[in-house]
């Protein structure tokens, strides 16, 4: 089933089947090494960019920047939810999540 | 490919998107298809709609604006009224009730709390007092800004509201440039304060003269690809084009048209024409205007006013805003009102429509300050009207925190901003009125608050500048403040450095007491301005003259207030959301 996936808004949200699923400004907790060095990262995603699926998984880019250092950078495929018979099952953006290689394997 | 707002901008969009809106509006909201609706709330932004954030759906904001703000006769009590009837929310805001009108930093009114049934009867009702909400969004001409007294002003050089005007009549529903590449803000300034900002816009028109076959013309300088967004703030960059105002439209059309062909239809975030700028430079972008769009040799820059700008300035002699009383040129006075945060309860609204009316000619003009003016006032009429109850909080000379506060909408209604905003930086303004003494001789102080980096408050050219940010405090996330200091306009413009970054936002009332205390302590004497004492410091300096603290200020704002349908609700959470809600706002289960 097709799915239809965009960012909206200067990158304010991820729609998911026109409807409004993943807004910025939600802090991400991101392993080491995913957007910085700190453990975990503390990321306050502030826009989003190239949403897509991978399998089942819902992978978007982020720029974003790090509470603890400051780092402020662009994360690439970070995967915000999971489609589950159709529907859109978000992530918990406090549960430590990890990048997506392109292959679609979890590092 | 292009974009999805690309695509569906093919399809329809201009015009053709009234027919709609009014098919759904009488069908009702639940008339959108699911698959449908992303695309039709982006086409509707081109008729001055934007659905509100997530909790809120079904509920617009519109958005109405007057070129160069100025509101005629009567035209303010319209608008007055429509919220009165039309702006009703689910929920109260503790600090503006229910039923407001907020003024912009681009001299529109937005309205919130729109549901999509009675805009046809709204349209109606200010089409009917020849106000319009077309291109106040979307991907086109935004609201023409410029001086908010032009026709009044003594220090006008050249007639800002006959431009405005035509570029508004020629570039409204013109079918050439309803579909440009992203949005496309003009400013047109006629005075030498420059009160029209146009170093913060995509092309600007700027006061000047011109000696042409021997006789001195005055006309405007052009300026293109300023914009303050997405942390890629630029000013407006001189592209040595001088046009009389019989060229000014043309010009305006040229450069707008360029735009349309060249701008970056694959990216939206590249699209902007200022980064168009970047990448070919003024002398290509000129060259280009010269040989494919206009069909007259295009003078070179004339003799500009900007050493004389004072407005935003934070340095300059003259005046920083349009508060207060002014003299105009027919002898009669503007009277500059202090409206905080730019958010005016319809009450209060009444009282100022009537107020207008009855001691000016009831024109209420819009400022890119946030604030409002009435104009016309005879000399005999100042005293009373300084008198009436409404003018002591709407006043011609309030304190300087609050004059300088400007905030934007903030979470309460936005999808892009971080954190709260429009009730914290009253909060804030209170907090610092009540216990934070000014230095001698500062009496203005400009703190903008914005809640992201779309920068809908201007931060980067403020005193204080402030950035919607998140920390963690005691283990938790919390709305946090990145802040700025050394922005300002005038004859340099230059935008702020961000010096301390991610301050608790309990934190940010105590870091402003002790950086004032501390430029108080620290200035060259009495005569230097704040913007001259950050200018002598390097960012390290700065930093530490920034000691966030908390205090006695009360944030109730500290958590997650976009996780909210609603941050002043008392149940906030996202599943007690009324939203969606039909037309007389009984919710919409998802059994339905």
């Amino acid at each position: 089933m097709p799915i239809a996936l965009r960012t909206l808004d200067d990158g304010a949200w991820i729609s998911v089947n026109d409807s409004r699923q993943v807004s910025v400004s939600d802090v991400w907790t991101l392993s080491r090494g995913v957007f910085c060095d700190c453990e975990p990262a503390y990321v306050l995603l502030e826009g989003f960019f190239d949403a897509d699926v991978d399998g089942r998984v819902v992978v978007t880019g982020a720029v974003g920047q790090c509470l603890e250092c400051g780092t402020r950078d662009t994360i690439e495929r970070l995967p915000v939810g999971r489609m589950v018979d159709g529907a859109f099952c978000p992530y918990d953006p406090e549960c430590v999540q990890w990048g997506v290689e392109p292959d679609g394997e979890r590092s | 490919m292009g974009t999805d707002v690309e695509q569906w901008k093919d399809e329809l969009y201009g015009t053709d998107i009234r027919d709609e809106i009014e098919r759904f509006a009488e069908e009702g909201w639940e008339s959108i298809p699911d698959d449908e609706q992303d695309a039709w709330f982006e086409r509707f932004k081109w008729y001055g709609l934007y659905h509100q954030r997530a909790g809120q759906e079904s509920y617009f904001m519109m958005r109405i604006g007057p070129p160069s703000g100025v509101l005629e006769p009567g035209q303010f009590r319209r608008i007055v009224e429509i919220a009165d009837e039309f702006s009703r929310g689910p929920a109260e805001n503790p600090e503006f009730g229910n039923g407001w009108i907020d003024v912009t930093t681009r001299q529109a009114i937005q309205l919130h709390w729109i549901r999509l049934e009675d805009v046809p009867e709204i349209f109606e009702q200010l089409e009917d007092v020849g106000l319009s909400t077309v291109q106040a969004c979307g991907d086109s001409w935004r609201n023409i800004v410029g001086c908010p007294v032009a026709g009044k002003d003594k220090h006008e050089h050249v007639d800002a509201e006959t431009l405005a005007n035509e570029l508004h009549d020629t570039f409204k529903k013109n079918e050439a440039h309803s579909n440009l590449p992203r949005k496309w803000k003009v400013s047109v300034t006629g005075c030498d304060e420059g009160c029209g900002q146009g170093d913060i816009n995509d092309l600007a028109f700027e006061p000047a003269e011109k000696e042409i076959d021997g006789e001195t013309v005055t006309g405007y300088n052009i300026r293109v690809g300023g914009g303050l967004s997405r942390n890629e703030p630029r000013l407006a960059r001189d592209i040595d084009v001088f046009a009389t105002p019989d060229q000014a439209v043309d010009v305006a059309g040229g450069i707008s048209a360029l735009f349309r062909d060249h701008g970056d239809r694959e990216d939206r975030y590249n699209a902007r024409i200022k980064f168009l700028v970047d990448e070919w430079g003024p002398e290509k972008l000129r060259e280009t205007l010269q040989v494919e769009y206009v069909d007259f040799e295009l003078h070179t820059a004339g003799d500009d006013l900007r050493e004389s700008y004072s407005y935003n300035a934070g340095e300059a002699d003259g005046k920083h805003d349009h508060v207060g009383v002014h003299e105009q040129v027919d002898g009669d006075y503007y009277v500059g009102l202090n409206v905080l945060v730019g958010r005016i309860g319809v009450d209060d609204a009444y009282d100022l429509a009537d107020a207008a009316e009855e001691y000016g000619s009831g024109e209420v003009r819009l400022t890119q300050r946030q604030n409002i003016i009435f104009t016309d006032v005879p000399e005999s009429n100042l005293e009373e009207l300084r008198s009436e109850p409404v003018l002591e909080e709407y006043s011609p000379d309030p304190h300087p925190f609050q004059r300088g506060s400007i905030a934007c909408t903030g979470t309460e209604f936005c999808s892009l901003s971080i954190v709260e905003t429009k009730n914290r930086q009253v909060r804030f303004a209170r907090w610092l009125k009540e216990n934070v003494e000014l230095p001698a001789g500062v009496e203005n102080f400009h703190i903008h608050l914005s809640g992201c980096t779309a920068s809908c408050a201007q931060p980067q050219i403020a005193d204080v500048s402030l950035r919607g940010m998140k920390t963690r405090k005691d283990g938790e996330p919390v709305e946090a403040l990145d802040i700025g200091l050394g922005g300002g306009l005038g004859e340099d413009p230059q935008f702020a450095s961000w010096v301390a970054e991610r301050v608790p936002a309990d934190e940010v009332p105590g870091a402003i007491a002790n950086l004032l205390e501390n430029f108080a302590e620290g200035r060259d004497s009495e005569h230097q301005s704040f913007r001259e004492f950050v200018a002598e410091r390097d960012d390290e300096e700065l930093a530490d003259l920034i000691e966030p603290e908390e205090t006695e200020y009360d944030d109730p704002y500290m958590h997650n207030t976009k996780r909210t349908w609603y941050p002043y609700a008392e149940d906030d959470d996202m599943d007690a959301s009324p939203a969606p809600a039909r037309a007389d706002g009984t919710p919409i289960t998802s059994d339905d």
